[in-house]
């Protein structure tokens, strides 16, 4: 629809979907319902936009996550008022803690009932305040284009983040001229992209000051791409680097200066860098408790440089040295620029240190305990033999080994639930992601507690041609949790026994959702499994693998302890060495 | 704790003072005291907050919090010289002997009698908190039968004005030792 001198009358719900075509989107996941009923009325007429049925709600805002993360694009979700609104905010709490750009329309009451606690009635954005980076409840079908095109720049722009429109039937069902605004007009709402000269100068000037430097390398590096510009910092400095558990893959873990992920269950040497280290260029990560441990002994004799675009998290957890507010992609090259062609030749005793330290602790899983299948071989195993594939995975134990023993080699091939760890999160958002990328090879990692709370939206797979791959790793309890039961609760395994290997039958619950359902108990099964959902590509496959219910994550930072105490087996500390510099 | 005095210029929509006081609940944040109107510009609302903190980094952090909500256009902290004013409505048991005392200590602290009863007398006074606090001290022996209170508003001193049209100001004050 051009625009023309005399706008043209549209219903609310017209002008909805004629916003959504104009900012460009492509795919809504979402299921319709009462209040949202007249915006499915041209929905399902337009051309531009598919609408992808889905069985539950929150797979809706899972798989609007993870289109966004395979895509870069602002993914959208769509539900009905009242419970169909409500079962959006877990996807919208974990977009807001990943950082991840999604888009939520609602169906909202008529307005005259809004506040009469009308049938299903919910006030959604009073509800997701706390979880959104922002919202909008539209009662007049003339506001609607303004707030969408405003709801799509806030999530796209500055740290991204979920945002809310809540829209009234009655607003969706009037008609007004339909105006769209050639601007986004957002007073409050200026993102700092572009760093300050004299903050990269500062912080070029601490890392020529240090001897042991760390790159600690977030999830924002990811959401910028800033991925050509982190490498040619590495080759530049020839600083060590550790990706956070939402920043896999932002630098190849070939790179011999990659020491792996920090945190909790982050290796040897990337813990040991952070705690060893004389200054932190901390790039688009939060110190988020995970990484850090007990804050007050986190790299105790570091200075840092904090980098990041939302000025609220520099100076949030650990005080800063240089403060660097702005993009990312920017602040790297910026730094690339400064530092480029200078001789930085100091770090080379401390380059040696953690690389040795790299060597000694590597995880090499045995492909079974006691004749049942090791769920560490199995991960890693699958990692080897699909490559580049994208990898989604859900929360636990599976999550864990999938980010220490995956192929991390490419970019943006990463999904998972980090900040709020999600259980669930797995079966949706590889989905979204296979939807947003429908050439590439999709595994969802994925544990049976995890698989059980979402697992329908395998026929919604199904259905719409959504060919994804979920492995199921099948420890038959909740993992994590049971792995902290024999460390900190005595071995009480209270409540974490889901008795999964006598139902539900995982490969025959995937037959039955129009998915190929298989199995594997043995090493060579493992290899033929992998290979056989490799070939499928016309329809979903779920492959069980039934694995060792007492393995567990190592290494591992007890919560609330120090990185010094990290363990790498049970009551096993590793060996320091001694001192490098 | 310190208490500081943070002047919020905001856009007038619905929601923003729920959105504000939120922030302040969810992450534990202590409001002594809120006030909110509008102002020269009818499309900005202000709200004036008074915050107790434990240490200066809290106060840095409340102000980016807020900076990240869209509405919020402007966070300013008002000088130790600012002028601070609150509104005291008291209404104090007063038989005719005792009438005569208390207009007498409200006139020594320019306040006003709104309204007058045979037992009865309601007081209106403004001025800094230190103020009504001793206008409240004097009264209290006299019998304060209700009392109502509003929130502080603050001005800084001299020609500048936080509400001129113009970008945010102070966005990025960022954390340094």
């Amino acid at each position: 629809m051009a625009d023309h001198h005399k706008p043209t009358e549209l219903t609310g719900a017209q002008a909805l979907v004629e916003s959504l075509e104009r900012v460009g989107v492509d795919v809504i996941f979402g299921i319709p319902g009462g209040a949202i009923l007249p915006a499915y009325d041209p929905l399902g007429q337009s051309t531009l936009l598919r609408h992808i049925l889905v069985r539950h709600e929150q797979g809706a805002a899972h798989a609007a996550e993870g289109y966004a993360m395979a895509t870069g694009r602002v993914g959208v979700c769509m539900a009905t008022s009242g419970p169909g609104a409500t079962n959006l905010v877990t996807g919208l709490a974990d977009a807001m803690l990943d950082s991840v750009p999604i888009v939520a329309i609602t169906g909202q009451v008529s307005s005259a009932a809004i506040g009469t606690d009308a049938f299903q009635e919910a006030d959604i954005r009073g509800i997701t305040m706390p979880i959104t980076k922002h919202s909008f409840l539209i009662t007049r079908a003339e506001d609607i284009p303004g707030a969408i095109k405003a709801a799509f720049h806030i999530a796209a722009t500055g740290r991204p983040g979920p945002v809310l429109v809540d829209i009234s039937k009655d607003a969706l069902s009037s008609t007004a001229p339909f105006n769209w605004p050639p601007t986004v007009d957002l007073p409050g709402y200026k993102p700092t992209r572009t760093p300050h000269p004299r903050q990269i100068r500062e912080a070029a000037r601490l890392i020529r000051e240090s001897s042991r430097p760390v790159l600690y390398v977030g999830g924002g590096v990811v959401k910028a791409e800033a991925y050509e510009e982190l490498a040619e910092l590495v080759k530049v400095t020839q600083i060590p680097v550790v990706t956070t558990l939402m920043a896999r893959g932002a630098l190849p873990d070939s790179n011999p200066l990659h020491m792996g992920m920090p945190g909790m269950h982050g290796t040897v040497a990337a813990v040991g860098a952070l705690q060893r280290s004389d200054l932190l260029i901390t790039l688009g990560a939060r110190f988020d408790d995970r990484v850090t441990g007990k804050l007050s002994s986190f790299a105790p004799e570091a200075k840092v440089i904090h980098a990041d675009i939302d000025p609220a998290e520099i100076g949030k957890n650990r005080q800063v040295d240089v403060p660097i507010v702005g993009d990312v992609k920017l602040v790297i090259a910026e730094l690339n620029q400064v530092l480029r062609g200078e001789d930085l030749d100091g770090f080379a005793a401390w380059v040696t240190y953690l690389q040795a330290l790299k060597a000694k602790y590597v995880v090499e899983p045995e492909p079974t305990k006691e004749g049942i299948l090791s769920p560490e071989y199995v991960i890693k195993r699958l990692g080897q033999l699909s490559g580049d594939a994208i990898y989604a995975s859900g929360v636990g134990q599976h999550q864990m080994w999938a980010a220490q023993l995956l192929p991390f080699e490419k970019p943006g091939r990463w999904l998972n639930s980090g900040g709020a760890g999600t259980m669930g999160y797995c079966v949706p958002a590889a989905m979204g992601a296979k939807v947003g990328a429908p050439d590439e090879v999709v595994w969802g990692i994925d544990g049976d507690g995890c698989f059980q709370m979402t697992n329908q939206e395998l026929v919604t797979c199904t259905l719409n041609d959504i060919p994804i791959k979920i492995a199921v790793i099948n420890n038959e309890s909740l993992g994590m949790v049971r792995q902290w039961q024999t460390l900190f609760y005595g071995e009480r395994y209270s409540n974490t026994d889901l008795k999964s290997r006598r139902v539900p039958d995982f490969p025959m619950l995937a037959e039955a959702m129009g998915a190929v359902g298989l199995r594997a108990e043995t090493p060579e099964e493992v290899d033929e499994v992998i290979a056989k959902a490799l070939e499928i590509n016309d329809r979903p496959v779920v492959v069980e693998f039934v694995v060792h219910k007492d393995a567990m994550v190592w290494p591992m930072v007890a919560a609330g302890t120090s990185n010094d105490d990290i363990m790498i087996a049970k009551d096993l500390a590793p060996d320091w060495e001694e001192e490098i510099l | 704790m310190n208490t500081h005095t943070l002047s919020v210029i905001v856009e007038n929509k619905p929601g923003v003072l729920a959105r504000i006081s939120g922030l302040f609940a969810r992450r534990g944040y202590n409001i002594d005291s809120l006030a909110v109107g509008p102002t020269e510009r009818a499309e900005i609302s202000r709200i004036t907050l008074q915050v107790s903190v434990e240490h200066a980094g809290s106060l840095e952090q409340i102000t980016k919090q807020l900076n990240k909500l869209i509405e919020v256009l402007k966070i300013v902290e008002l000088e130790e010289n600012a002028v601070r004013r609150e509104l005291v409505l008291v209404k104090m048991k007063a038989d005719p002997v005792a009438r005569s005392q208390i207009i007498e200590i409200v006139q020594l602290f320019r306040g006003k009698t709104v309204d007058v009863h045979n037992d009865s007398l309601v007081i209106e006074a403004t001025g800094s908190p230190d103020k009504l606090e001793a206008l409240l001290e004097m009264l209290r022996p006299y019998g304060v039968r209700e009392l109502v209170q509003s929130g502080l508003v603050a001005l800084g001193r001299g020609s500048k004005s936080l509400t001129d049209r113009g970008a945010k100001v102070d966005r990025a004050r960022p954390g340094v030792r």
